[in-house]
């Protein structure tokens, strides 16, 4: 970590976005992480998508719960709504922060003891809700906090700082969303900005649920030789399957590519995200499909990236529930209490 | 792209803007640091060496590092390098234990110095402590050259001037004052081992308009007339003056005559505001004392009434940008001016000439009347003349006098040596030591400080205007100079990056505020500008490049906007990146001593 905070002088050409604002004025408070850790360049993907997207901060609502990853929303968009809530507990925070108004941007950062362990019931629950949010979690398969214990999405036979091997199966945070229902699943790795900010866009823009499972190694514990969470190993087992590029609504198209080997995802807000696929007979509409590929490649200790599965017609909870437009919290007194009349006549229909 | 040298010694030396852009390569970040520490003595005494007179060029240095200052470039004003350096020479203790120490036994060889300016004074304080024997040959009663003669003493008192040249020629040379100089034959005849001419460019230019000859007791050439003020034979100015010029002797010339009882003072120059050749501060402090300058007006004729000079007609020209960039003045289309005048200044520039050197005694002239030298050992023609200052390469300025006599001293010793000139000169260096003290603990002040430039204080200005001799900037007192002290960016502290120890995390890219690093796939240097984090579009800083990472990639860093804030250091998990400090070894004579 460093106490010493970024200086605000910021690269004379550093671009403006829509709302004239540059990527400096999407960062947060300064990271007391440790050096090196891959959450800060998370983070960093999280300010660059942010501030391409030009979408104003101050409707973001930034959830998250305990752990490393979790101390990470202080890091980034400081002019944001947040909420670091009890250990495994943020999807319970996100689902009333996302009910209460569903205009806000939710971005819920979690980590693999957050979400795979104390709160993988929470896990489970949001993603089988399709709140509409960004759930990234933040996978360094250790307990950093506490100094390096196996955590539950670490490899059988990946081994400690020590040299212990992990001796259990390891949850697969992807697996477990395709099978529950989140409309968009993808993974991707902190040390690959060029394919985790256009992943980190579409997500964003996704109606629904969309998942991040983000292999963001941890410098102090797990980024030895017998990791399998390590920069390099995850660099040397790295199955693409797409490089991502993410193409804002106002932008021209052009089709630069050949037949099969690009697929281009329309996302309701008018945007594209353009799939430049490594293996072009992938589908990546396939949920059985995606789900099958993703158990094989992790059966041959590959690490599989990319964006594995979308559903361009994803419904959220709101559509579920059938909720109005206006956000909850926005309604005035006069829509929510019509009156003893309304009540009367409501009471009234369930004779 | 190669991976970077940094073993080279103008690599990093280029990184420090201001030391690279000073003649005499003074090392400006850590004598800044000095400062900072209360360490004024030393601060004054790294200056000393480089530049030879600190308090002098503290008050009146041309400042090639200010506009060179990377802060111009990251935000806006320029450390006031300048300034900083005179605190030092304000509130420095006693220097005497600092002082190399002259041989009482000389080496047996005997050189001449002829004038007693700058570059002459730098040669002597070179070769002394080497055991030459030092005869110094002045046309002047005192030593000093062009600082005693042509600044003010409201920009430069007496006193700072006479220390630092009393504390050179107290070192044991044999001074010759009210030594006209009327042949250098003769002194060729004295027999010294060596000679180094340091004469300057002592003619002020004239200009041939009509009615010139008729009104001559009313026109004075500047730096004359400054130099009549300096050593008192000149007390008062009356009338109206017309100073005609854009330099520093112009705006010398109508400060002083406010201060001598001109009636009214106004500056003519025949250019544009913003071409003009005195430096920004100077212009400011005339201005602000009430003095006109008048722009864009060449002179056409002096107007007389039988000898008796009545003012000057000026045409009107507006300066249009040619493609070139430069500016062309055309006629404006206004009519003449008239303006009133009873003297006049003329201060359009000076040059060279050395009419007692005689042309056939093997020193070549070239057609600017300059002589013909070698750019790096500043030897003439005939081997044993050496030349530095203004009367080297026509005129400069007081720190390229120190440059010059640097080479110079090094040149003369090696010729009395019976060494080559070139394949002997002592080579640069640079030495890098790691500034790492503990965990995120540097020896020097890493954290930026946005603060603006400071404003120095200046004297009362209706008491100022009163008395030629009160100085009009005060200089900053230690507090002030010490948080000035603080925007310097140390720039000598480099960014120096292993690529063996690199895992490629992306914290230093995360982390920089100015967005310098990128790891990228190399390329050709003006492809590879273009992709990097920011587009690097200064050319002129260089990229450092290093080997080939695990990946396949490099890391690149534009050395352009660089805060030497450490963050990549700091947040680097592997120590592939450290915070060394670059001392860079322009050599001196002193090299030699030991």
């Amino acid at each position: 970590m460093t106490f010493v905070a970024k200086p605000r002088t910021r690269h004379p050409l550093l671009p403006l976005n829509e709302l004239d604002l540059t990527r400096r004025d999407y960062e947060g408070a300064v990271s007391t992480l440790c050096a090196g850790c891959g959450h800060d360049s998370v983070s960093a993907a999280i300010v660059q998508a942010c501030a391409e997207l030009s979408l104003p901060p101050h409707r973001f609502a930034k959830l998250s719960g305990i752990g490393c990853s979790s101390k990470t929303p202080s890091y980034f968009l400081d002019k944001s709504h947040g909420f670091n809530s009890v250990h495994g507990r943020m999807p319970s925070v996100a689902t009333g922060a996302n009910l209460a108004n569903r205009a806000l941007y939710c971005i819920g950062v979690s980590g693999d003891g957050d979400s795979a362990s104390i709160g993988l019931g929470q896990f489970a629950h949001i993603v089988r809700r399709r709140i509409n949010m960004l759930y990234i979690v933040d996978n360094n398969g250790t307990y950093g906090l506490t100094k390096g214990q196996f955590s539950a999405t670490n490899d059988r036979g990946s081994t400690s700082k020590r040299g212990v091997p992990n001796l259990y199966e390891p949850i697969d945070l992807a697996s477990m969303a395709l099978q529950i229902g989140a409309s968009f699943v993808g993974r991707s790795f902190s040390g690959d900005k060029r394919q985790l900010v256009p992943l980190i866009k579409a997500g964003l823009m996704h109606p629904g649920m969309a998942f991040l499972d983000v292999i963001s190694p941890c410098v102090a514990f797990n980024n030895h030789n017998g990791s399998t969470k390590s920069f390099q190993y995850v660099r040397e087992h790295s199955a693409k399957l797409m490089e991502a590029d993410y193409i804002a609504p106002s932008a021209e198209i052009t089709a630069d590519y050949e037949a099969g080997a690009a697929e281009d995802v329309n996302m309701p807000d008018g945007s594209t995200l353009r799939l430049r696929k490594v293996e072009a007979s992938y589908d990546v509409h396939d949920r059985i499909g995606a789900l099958a590929h993703v158990q094989r490649c992790q059966e041959q200790g590959e690490v599989l990236t990319g964006l594995l599965y979308v559903d361009p017609d994803a419904a959220d909870c709101h559509d579920v529930l059938g909720t109005v437009e206006t956000p909850l919290n926005a309604l005035a007194e006069a829509d929510l209490c019509p009156g003893s009349r309304e009540l009367d006549r409501l009471n009234e229909s369930f004779r | 792209m190669k991976p970077t040298n940094i073993f080279d010694p103008n690599y990093f030396h280029k990184v420090v803007d201001c030391q690279w852009a000073c003649p005499a390569h003074t090392p400006v970040p850590e004598y800044i640091r000095l400062i900072a520490q209360e360490r004024y003595t030393e601060a004054y005494m790294l200056n000393w060496d480089s530049n030879v007179f600190p308090g002098i060029l503290g008050r009146t240095c041309d400042r090639p590092c200010e506009p060179a200052c990377r802060r111009v470039r990251t935000e806006e004003k320029p450390v006031a390098i300048c300034r900083l350096k005179r605190v030092a020479a304000d509130h420095k203790g006693d220097i005497s234990a600092y002082l190399p120490r002259v041989p009482s036994r000389k080496n047996g060889k005997r050189i001449a110095l002829l004038g007693a300016g700058p570059a002459s004074l730098a040669v002597a304080r070179d070769l002394l402590p080497l055991g030459y024997e030092v005869h110094l040959f002045e046309k002047d009663p005192a030593g000093g050259g062009m600082m005693r003669s042509q600044i003010p003493a409201f920009r430069l008192p007496a006193d700072v001037l006479e220390e630092e040249v009393d504390l050179i020629l107290n070192m044991g040379v044999e001074c010759h004052f009210n030594h006209e100089i009327a042949s250098m034959k003769e002194m060729l005849e004295m027999g010294f081992d060596a000679y180094f001419v340091g004469t300057g460019a002592p003619r002020g230019r004239d200009l041939n308009l009509p009615g010139r000859e008729e009104v001559d007791e009313h026109i004075s050439i500047g730096i004359d007339w400054l130099s009549s003020v300096a050593f008192g034979h000149t007390n008062s100015i009356s009338g109206d003056v017309i100073v005609m010029g854009g330099g520093n002797t112009a705006m010398d010339c109508c400060r002083t005559s406010k201060r001598l009882g001109a009636n009214s003072v106004s500056v003519v120059v025949r250019s544009a505001f913003e071409v003009m050749k005195a430096s920004d501060w100077e212009k400011e402090d005339a201005m602000s004392e009430g003095i006109p300058i008048i722009n864009n007006r060449p002179p056409k004729e002096f107007v007389h009434d039988d000898g008796k000079l009545k003012g000057v007609v000026f045409g009107c020209v507006k300066p249009v940008k040619g493609e070139d960039g430069r500016l062309r003045y055309e006629p404006s289309g206004e009519p003449d001016v008239f303006l009133k005048a009873d003297r006049i200044l003329m201060a359009i520039g000076q040059e060279n000439h050395c009419p007692w050197i005689e042309r056939d005694i093997g020193i070549q002239f070239d057609k600017w009347d300059c002589p013909v030298l070698d750019e790096t050992t500043l030897q003439s023609t005939h081997p044993k003349v050496f030349f530095g200052g203004d009367s080297a390469f026509g005129p400069e300025n007081i720190i390229w006098a120190s440059a010059h006599a640097h080479q110079a001293a090094i040149s003369i010793h090696l010729f009395c040596q019976g060494q080559d000139l070139k394949a002997d000169r002592p080579p640069e260096g640079v030495n890098l030591l790691s500034t790492k003290m503990g965990i995120h603990e540097w020896s020097y002040d890493s954290e930026h400080d946005p603060a603006v430039r400071y404003l120095v204080p200046h004297a009362d200005k209706k008491q100022a205007l009163g008395n030629i001799k009160i100085e009009v900037e005060l200089g900053f007192d230690r507090r002030l100079g010490a948080k000035e002290a603080q925007r310097c960016l140390n720039c000598d502290v480099q960014t120096v990056f292993t690529d063996q120890l690199c895992i490629e995390c992306d914290a230093c890219v995360d982390i920089c505020p100015m967005d310098c690093i990128s790891f990228t796939d190399n390329g050709e240097e003006d492809e590879l500008r273009q992709r990097l984090t920011a587009p690097a579009l200064t050319t002129e800083q260089d990229l450092y490049v290093s080997g080939q990472l695990a990946t396949g990639r490099v890391m690149v860093k534009d050395e352009d906007l660089c805060l030497h804030c450490g963050l990549c250091a700091e947040r680097c998990p592997t120590n592939a990146w450290d915070m060394q400090r670059a001392v860079v070894h322009v050599p001196q004579l002193g090299s030699y001593a030991g």
